[in-house]
C-alpha cells in the first residue's frame, strides 16, 4: 500500500495494453485527452483515436455509431460532462440500443479540488445506474482498475467506468481476483460493515483499522460494482453484523449508498449510515481539504461506524 | 428519366402512412408525407441494400434522424419487401415492433432507433467514419427535420463530418418550413440553412424535394464531391399529397379520423 497511482492513469496504461491485440478498439476524447489519458493511446495508435472537440454530446452520439458499426469505442471526457451533459444521449443512442460504449469518465467527485463545483460531479453514478442494461463501475485503485477495464473492454455493451483524478494508495496486488459483479471483502467484521466504493475504499480501510483499537470489529467491502450489485454481498452484510455503513465520493441521493438501501429494505432491513456528499454543491479547495470539510474521509466513516455501533 | 414508377411507389408510401397512422389513431402524418419522396428515392434507387440480406456488410444505411416520421420508413421497407405492409398497420400498439419512434432491434432495415431529435445525424458520423476506418464502401444517409435543426447537437455533428471528411455522408433536410409551433421562423429561425451548413464545411445542394430528378441528381452530386459531406436542403411541403394537409402545421402530430382518411388514402388514388 505504499504507491499511489490514480486509475486514471491505470485506464491510459490498459488502453495502450488492450489496443495492441483489439484491432477494433477506438478510443475517443473531448478535448481532454491529456486529462483522461486518452492521450498515451492516441500516441501509440493514432489511426484509431478521434477528438471530437469540446462537444460532449457528439462525443457520445458518433460513439454509438462507430460501435453499431462493428468497433469497441472507449469515449473520455470528464464525469461531469459524459454523465451530465451527455445523459440523454448516452441514454437514447447508447443504452437502448444496447451499443457497445464504454463510457470511462474521469475527474469525478470532490478530489477534482481547485476546479471548484462546476467541475464536482455527485450525480453520475446515480444518473448512469438508472439506465436499463448499463454496467457501472467504480474502482478504488490502480490494480483493480486495470483489471475490471480489461473485463469491462472485453464484453459486449455499454458501460460507465468512474475514474478520479488524484493518485490514490494501491491495494490489490496483481494476482487478486476483482470481477465485475462480485463484491471484495477486504477485511471481515462482526460489528459493522462499511460498504464503500472508489477511493473511499482506502478512507474505510484505515477507520477499520482505527476503529479495532476501540475493539471495534468492522467489515469492509469493496463495492467496485454498482449495477450489477452484488446482492449477496449486501444481504450477507446485513444478516453479519445487523449495521451498515456505506462510503462514495458522490451524493448520498442515488448512488452507493441508495443502492444498498433498495437491497436491504426488502431482503434484510438495517440501520445504515450514508457517507459521502449531502445534497450539497463543492468548492475550489485541495482535494484533502475537500474531502475534509465535505465529510468524505475515514474519520468520518469512524463517525458513522459508532453512530450505528 | 422516367420517374413516374418512382411517383407511384411514393404514392403507395403515403397511403400506409395515412393508414397506418388512422389505425394507431396517433402519429405523425405531417412529416411523414413531406419526406416520403425522398426516402421512396432513397429505398427504391439510390441505396445499395437488399431486403433479403438487411445485414449484408457493404450496404448503405439510411438513419431516420427525424424520428418521429417513422412510419415513412416503416412504409417504404414494407413496400421495398422487407416485411409485408398488413405488418405496420399495428404501428404504436402494444407489443408491436413498430413503435412510435423506430426501434433498430424491432424492424428489419432499422438501421438506429431514433426519436430524440440530433442524435440520428450523431450516430451516421460515427457509422461514417466507421466505414472510412474499415474501407467499407457503403454510404450512410440521414434525414432531418427543419425543427429538429434547432438542436444544438446537430451542429456538433456537423462541424465532425467536416473535421474528418466524410464524402461517405449525406444529410438530407426536409425543409418544410413547419413544426409542432408554427413556422420555424416564428419558433426559431433556422434560415439560412444553406448558408449554415456551407460556413459548417459542406457541400450543400437546394432541390425541390418532391421532384424525383431532383433528388437524384443531388445524389449523384454527392457521389462525386469528394473530401466533404453533402447536405441537401429539399424544399418540401408538409402533409405532401393530402390536401386538407398540405402546408398545416397542425397536422404535425395528429391522426386523421375515419372521414378523413378514407378522403387522404382517395386523393392519393389508393383504396380505402
Amino acid at each position: 500500500m505504499t504507491d499511489k497511482i490514480a486509475t486514471r492513469a491505470a485506464y491510459g496504461k490498459t488502453l495502450v495494453k488492450l489496443g495492441e491485440t483489439d484491432k477494433d478498439l477506438i478510443v475517443m476524447d473531448a478535448d481532454l485527452s491529456k486529462s483522461t489519458m486518452t492521450a498515451e493511446f492516441a500516441k501509440a495508435y493514432p489511426e484509431r483515436f478521434f477528438n471530437m472537440g469540446i462537444a460532449e454530446q457528439n462525443l457520445y452520439g458518433t460513439a454509438a455509431g462507430l460501435a453499431l458499426s462493428g468497433k469497441t469505442v472507449c469515449a473520455s471526457t470528464f464525469a461531469m460532462f459524459a454523465a451530465g451533459r451527455a445523459f440523454e444521449i448516452i441514454r437514447n443512442s447508447i443504452g437502448y440500443t444496447g451499443a457497445n460504449v464504454k463510457v470511462c469518465a474521469t475527474h469525478a467527485g470532490i478530489t477534482v479540488g481547485e476546479d471548484g463545483a462546476s467541475h464536482q460531479t455527485f450525480e453520475d453514478i446515480a444518473l448512469m445506474r438508472t439506465i436499463p442494461g448499463m454496467t457501472v463501475v467504480n474502482p478504488c485503485d490502480a490494480v483493480s482498475a486495470e483489471k475490471l477495464l480489461e473485463q469491462v473492454i472485453g464484453f459486449k455493451g455499454p458501460a460507465y467506468v468512474r475514474l478520479g483524478r488524484a493518485a490514490v494508495p494501491v491495494f490489490y496486488n496483481e494476482e487478486d481476483s476483482v470481477t465485475i459483479g462480485k463484491a471484495n471483502v477486504l477485511r471481515e467484521g462482526r460489528d459493522v460493515t462499511v460498504i464503500a466504493t472508489g477511493i473511499m475504499v482506502s478512507e474505510a480501510m484505515m477507520a477499520a483499522s482505527q476503529l479495532a483499537e476501540e475493539g471495534i470489529d468492522v467489515g469492509v467491502i469493496d463495492m467496485h460494482t454498482i449495477k450489477p450489485l452484488d446482492e449477496e454481498a449486501v444481504i450477507n452484510a446485513a444478516k453479519t453484523t445487523g449495521k451498515i455503513v456505506t462510503a462514495e465520493e458522490h451524493s448520498v441521493i442515488g448512488g452507493l449508498g441508495s443502492a444498498v438501501a433498495e437491497v436491504t429494505s426488502k431482503h434484510c432491513p438495517v440501520r445504515i449510515e450514508m457517507v459521502g456528499q449531502h445534497d450539497t454543491y463543492g468548492e475550489s479547495g485541495k482535494p484533502e481539504e475537500l474531502k475534509e470539510k465535505y465529510g468524505m474521509t475515514a474519520a468520518d466513516i469512524v463517525k458513522a461506524v459508532r453512530e450505528v455501533y | 428519366m422516367d420517374t413516374k414508377y418512382f411517383a407511384d411507389v411514393a404514392a403507395r408510401v403515403r397511403i400506409d402512412v395515412i393508414k397506418a397512422i388512422y389505425h394507431a389513431g396517433s402519429g405523425h402524418p405531417g412529416g411523414s408525407l413531406s419526406a416520403a419522396d425522398i426516402v421512396t428515392a432513397l429505398y427504391f434507387k439510390e441505396m445499395n441494400i437488399d431486403p433479403k440480406n438487411p445485414d449484408k456488410p457493404d450496404r448503405d444505411k439510411f438513419i431516420l434522424s427525424k424520428g418521429h416520421a417513422g412510419p415513412v420508413q416503416y412504409a417504404a421497407l414494407a413496400e421495398r419487401g422487407y416485411y409485408p405492409v398488413e405488418d405496420m398497420m399495428s404501428l404504436r400498439k402494444l407489443g408491436s415492433p413498430f413503435q412510435g419512434h423506430p426501434n433498430m432491434h424491432k424492424v428489419p432495415g432499422i438501421e438506429m432507433s431514433t426519436g430524440s431529435l440530433g442524435q440520428g445525424i450523431s450516430v451516421s458520423v460515427g457509422m461514417a467514419l466507421a466505414n472510412k476506418i474499415d474501407g467499407n464502401p457503403g454510404r450512410i444517409y440521414t434525414l432531418l427535420g427543419d425543427g429538429e435543426i434547432q438542436e444544438g447537437l446537430v451542429w456538433e455533428a456537423a462541424m465532425s463530418a467536416a473535421h474528418y471528411k466524410l464524402d461517405n455522408l449525406v444529410a438530407i433536410l426536409d425543409y418544410n418550413g413547419l413544426q409542432i409551433d408554427g413556422p420555424n421562423e416564428k419558433v426559431m429561425t433556422v434560415a439560412p440553412v444553406d448558408e449554415k451548413f456551407r460556413a459548417f464545411g459542406w457541400n450543400v445542394i437546394v432541390i425541390d424535394g418532391h421532384d424525383f430528378e431532383e433528388i437524384f441528381k443531388a445524389f449523384d452530386q454527392a457521389r462525386e464531391c469528394k473530401g466533404k459531406p453533402t447536405a441537401i436542403i429539399a424544399k418540401t411541403h408538409k402533409g405532401k399529397g393530402v390536401s386538407f394537409m398540405e402546408d398545416e402545421a397542425g397536422w404535425h402530430g395528429k391522426a386523421p379520423n375515419e372521414e378523413q382518411a378514407k378522403q387522404a388514402v382517395e386523393e392519393l388514388g389508393g383504396e380505402w
